[in-house]
């Protein structure tokens, strides 16, 4: 049960995009590591600006 | 082009099957269950009928028609390196797990559309739209989102309008591009009108819907300056905002100094909401639209999941007939004979070429195994089809003559409450005055007459069901939170399209005056949203001012419009699968094709030059200008007269557009089909070569 809860917790926060910084940290850190690393607040700023650029939703 | 079979080496981890007794049983429960629906001419059937049939259809069409297209026609190859591991940026293109794809996917595709599509449809009896949501969604609908997900997976995510562009030439771009533009702006229009019906002097549901405005806004300074980045705990927070809203629009319901500030008539509220959607496309996007996006999210999933497991542990009763007599085109709801118009009202829930769109951009970014566009594109739109079939059966458990009574116009019925309830008891469905009036009364409303669009009957269902959970007490609370629910996504819907439409639009006015096409300059950003806000606007208004309700003329002009993105969608993914060396299974795609081919031309042609004035524009122009002549017209009704004239007139140009873009489209494709088959040059095609992937499952 518990580790039903947990799975949900993560699929959720992947869902709604609480981990994407995570894993963009991840990446950069892997594979550009020369480059500086925003904050949580610059990231989500780029994010909503970047993700609402073309069609998103649909009827 | 190598024709190289690397299934060998998939890395997809194989699922085992189901042992083929169990595939013959469910076959036969599907039969039977289609069968019973099919042929049941009783007082009533249980609604179990129709959720057996649903998922015997979804997981035969599931195990056997898409692995029959997975591997024979497009050969999905798993060992393929998707687009979001050679061009991982972290962000953008980014290996995800396929399960938060689907829910990602599901979650785009899936809108208003195939909740009020078969509400509307119900007027043909529960048959017709629930045979064309199961067959037109596993044949149709789910073979456009796999076929165009897998095309634009292998051509690096590539757009629809780009893929007509590379595939088909110059052309091809151009109408689907066109075909867009128009769609997005009849699709907020209509979408518009429905809140409108839904809120029109309605203290209770405006209050409520009003509240989604100030939450949003709340939300966006949370996750912007308090707490940067929690979405989970900002959606949370909102939610539960949410639903103080409903149960506060109940206290302001009875508030007799506050009331008056939430009554509003449509004209008002059409001017409101356009006001709202031009703030909506200017102001930051974190301030009001991705907030309202993760609230919509939450609660779309959330109660779709509430009403299936709802309607599975309930069983209700279907008390709609298998077949009404307004099959015959005299439908007081939506005018036009069951073919075509049963498959132009649903669009979404069988095919919607607008999932094309989601399917081409966001969703092929994400995957990270090739096998899974199966699951996802087929899979993910079988989902939306279900949501159609629940649609369905939550119209068709309240009794006829309520759902009549609701849906139909008052231009059609009767304005007062003795005609209208005359009228559609003389058609066979007895409903009384004081039982409307009852249920109206329950609901927390001052009327349910005449509350077109499909909203609010959908409401109605929806609470009549979940109430049997809790008790009839809370009825005008479910009622409610209904109403909320299909407003909040519809309203995204429309904040999320303006801002695409103006997008588009700023990107073909940069053409003329490139300063316009500068998507951070202020007056471009006003103009140009302004442009769309008023384009929308007007048909909005036009719909709100039109004494047949709006929805008569405006929900079959968005179907066509649907259903002819579609047909491009499927030009596209028919000329792809002929270039791409196996013209021998071009049916897969191009049958569907031609029956929306068969079915958009029928619907536009109808609607143009049809003598029926109800349904044919023409005829209604003649119609009216016979009876301004002969002044057998209210002086209302004469000074609105020029306005109603023009509408006609717009609304005949643009069905006579949709249908020429659809035919320019079809014949393009023949002709590069045809030059491809018979060795001519063709624009190249443009699948990106093989490279082995190097992720471990």
């Amino acid at each position: 049960m518990k580790r039903l809860w947990t799975a949900m917790r993560e699929w959720l926060n992947f869902l709604n995009g609480d981990a994407a910084y995570e894993s963009f940290i991840a990446h950069q850190r892997q594979h550009h590591p020369e480059r500086p690393l925003p904050s949580r607040a610059a990231f989500y700023r780029m994010e909503t600006d970047r993700r609402w650029n073309g069609v998103r939703r649909c009827c | 082009m190598t024709d190289v079979n690397h299934e060998a080496n998939s890395k997809a981890p194989a699922r085992a099957s189901l042992p083929w007794p169990v595939w013959v049983v469910i076959a036969l429960v599907g039969a039977g269950a289609v069968g019973g629906i099919a042929l049941r001419r009783g007082e009533s059937i249980n609604s179990l009928w129709f959720i057996v049939a649903a998922l015997c259809v979804y997981s035969l069409a599931f195990r056997f028609y898409s692995a029959f297209v997975a591997t024979r026609v497009l050969m999905l190859d798993g060992s393929r390196a998707t687009p979001a591991e050679r061009l991982n940026d972290g962000r953008d293109f980014m290996p995800t797990n396929r399960w938060i794809v689907f829910g990602h996917h599901f979650a785009a595709i899936a809108g208003p559309g195939p909740l009020i599509g078969p509400t509307l449809a119900a007027q043909f009896g529960y048959l017709p739209g629930t045979l064309w949501i199961l067959i037109g969604g596993v044949l149709g609908g789910c073979v456009q989102d796999f076929v165009i997900l897998f095309s634009s997976l292998r051509r690096d995510g590539r757009s629809l309008g780009q893929m007509a562009r590379d595939e088909l030439g110059p052309l091809g771009g151009f109408a689907a591009l066109a075909a867009v533009m128009t769609i997005m702006v009849i699709l907020i229009a209509v979408l518009a009108l429905i809140v409108v019906n839904a809120m029109k002097h309605s203290p209770w549901g405006t209050f409520t819907v009003s509240m989604t405005i100030p939450i949003a806004l709340f939300m966006g300074i949370y996750l912007r300056t308090l707490r940067p980045g929690k979405v989970l705990e900002a959606s949370v927070i909102g939610v539960v905002l949410l639903l103080a809203a409903v149960a506060g629009g109940g206290v302001v319901d009875h508030m007799p100094a506050l009331r008056p500030w939430f009554d509003f008539d449509a004209k008002a509220l059409a001017l409101m909401i356009i006001a709202y959607g031009f703030s909506a496309a200017v102001l930051p996007v974190w301030l009001l639209l991705a907030p309202r996006d993760y609230l919509s999210t939450f609660m779309k999933i959330g109660t779709i999941g509430a009403l299936a497991v709802a309607l599975i542990v309930l069983r209700p009763d279907i008390h709609m007939p298998a077949l009404t007599p307004f099959i015959d085109g005299s439908g007081p709801i939506f005018a036009g004979k069951l073919f075509p118009f049963v498959f132009i009202t649903i669009a979404c829930g069988a095919i919607s070429g607008f999932h094309a769109l989601i399917s081409s951009g966001t969703t092929p970014k994400l995957l990270s195994n090739e096998a899974d566009a199966r699951m996802i594109g087929y899979g993910g739109m079988m989902m939306e089809s279900f949501v159609a079939v629940m649609a369905m059966i939550a119209a068709c458990v309240l009794d006829p003559g309520v759902y009549f009574a609701i849906n139909s116009p008052a231009g059609v019925v009767g304005a007062d409450a003795a005609t209208a309830v005359a009228t559609i008891s003389g058609w066979g469905f007895p409903v009384t005055v004081d039982e409307m009036q009852h249920l109206a009364t329950q609901m927390g409303e001052a009327t349910l007459f005449a509350r077109t669009g499909g909203a609010p009957s959908l409401a109605v269902g929806m609470a009549n069901i979940f109430a049997r959970l809790s008790g009839d007490g809370l009825l005008a609370l479910w009622y409610h939170f209904a109403i909320m629910f299909e407003a909040l996504f519809i309203l995204t819907t429309l904040d999320a399209g303006t801002r695409v439409a103006r997008f588009m639009l700023q990107d073909l006015l940069g053409n003329f005056y490139a300063p316009l096409g500068r998507v951070s300059w202020t007056p471009g950003v006003l103009f140009s949203s302004g442009l769309v806000v008023l384009a929308w606007g007007y048909f909005l208004y036009q719909g709100v001012i039109d004494p047949l309700g709006g929805i008569n003329s405006l929900w079959p002009l968005f179907g066509i419009a649907n259903q002819m993105l579609a047909a491009i969608a499927l030009c596209v993914a028919t000329t792809i699968i002929v270039k791409s060396g196996r013209a021998r299974y071009a049916w897969v795609t191009a049958a569907p094709l031609a029956w929306l081919v068969i079915v958009t031309t029928s619907a536009a042609w109808a609607k143009l030059f049809d003598p029926a004035p109800r349904i044919g524009i023409l005829a209604q122009v003649a119609d009216l200008k016979a009876k301004l002549a002969a002044g057998a017209l209210p002086p209302e009704m004469i000074k609105q007269a020029p306005q109603l004239l023009f509408n006609a007139h717009l609304n005949a140009a643009l069905t006579a557009l949709f249908l020429l873009l659809t035919w320019v489209l079809v014949l393009d494709t023949l002709r590069v089909c045809s030059r491809h088959l018979r060795g001519l040059s063709t624009p190249p095609f443009s699948e990106v070569p093989y490279a082995r992937t190097q992720l471990s499952a």
